[in-house]
């Protein structure tokens, strides 16, 4: 019985992490620059693949922990990896969308 | 795991892979490939993971750490590339 609940809130779970993964796919191709590409594209790190992670860990009780690892690991690493590649592409000159209207970084390295 | 659903979440899956591939090979500079690619890792990372599941093995949660940890090494290898550090 329990066992049934946890499979269907697991199963909910996987969905919503699967449509967020699609709704981030969506924004890298629909957004009109890198730096806007790269806040739609973050939403399928964060909450798709932790979403997703912990619906089958949900499935799967006895995964769960090696999955919150992973989950772990994913969380810590991809706002490290996303600001490097934002701050490196500023510095190698990639123009704003010229609809932006504010831009710190470029104000503080004057 | 009903059949529909895993049919249901990987045509999902396979359609936002689509959509990254095309930016990862349309984008006009090399960072939206390298955020394209970003995005795509961390989807076969979750794939890597329904497989496991799929075919009930343990072992096969590995494969997807290791996968995320070398996706992780090669987004700050671009980005100090592109950085001119490298």
């Amino acid at each position: 019985m329990i066992e049934q609940i946890l499979d269907y809130v697991g199963m909910i779970f996987v969905f919503i992490g699967s449509l967020f993964f699609l709704f981030g796919t969506i924004g890298l191709v629909r957004m009109p620059d890198l730096y806007n590409r790269m806040q739609a594209s973050t939403k399928t790190t964060t909450l798709g693949v932790l979403s997703f992670l912990f619906g089958i860990g949900l499935m799967q009780l006895q995964w769960m922990i090696k999955l919150l690892v992973i989950a772990l690991f994913i969380v810590l690493t991809a706002p490290v990896g996303a600001s490097a590649l934002a701050r490196a592409s500023h510095n190698a000159g990639i123009k704003l969308w010229e609809k932006s209207i504010v831009d710190k970084y470029e104000e503080r390295k004057k | 795991m009903n059949s529909y659903f895993v049919y249901l979440i990987l045509s999902i899956i396979a359609a936002s892979i689509a959509l990254g591939t095309y930016r990862l090979l349309k984008g006009p500079t090399a960072s939206d490939r390298a955020v394209a690619l970003d995005a795509l890792t961390n989807i076969t990372t979750a794939l890597l993971v329904l497989i496991a599941v799929l075919s009930s093995r343990f072992i096969y949660l590995d494969v997807a750490l290791v996968y995320a940890i070398l996706a992780f090494v090669g987004v700050i290898a671009i980005a100090r590339y592109l950085e001119g550090g490298l």
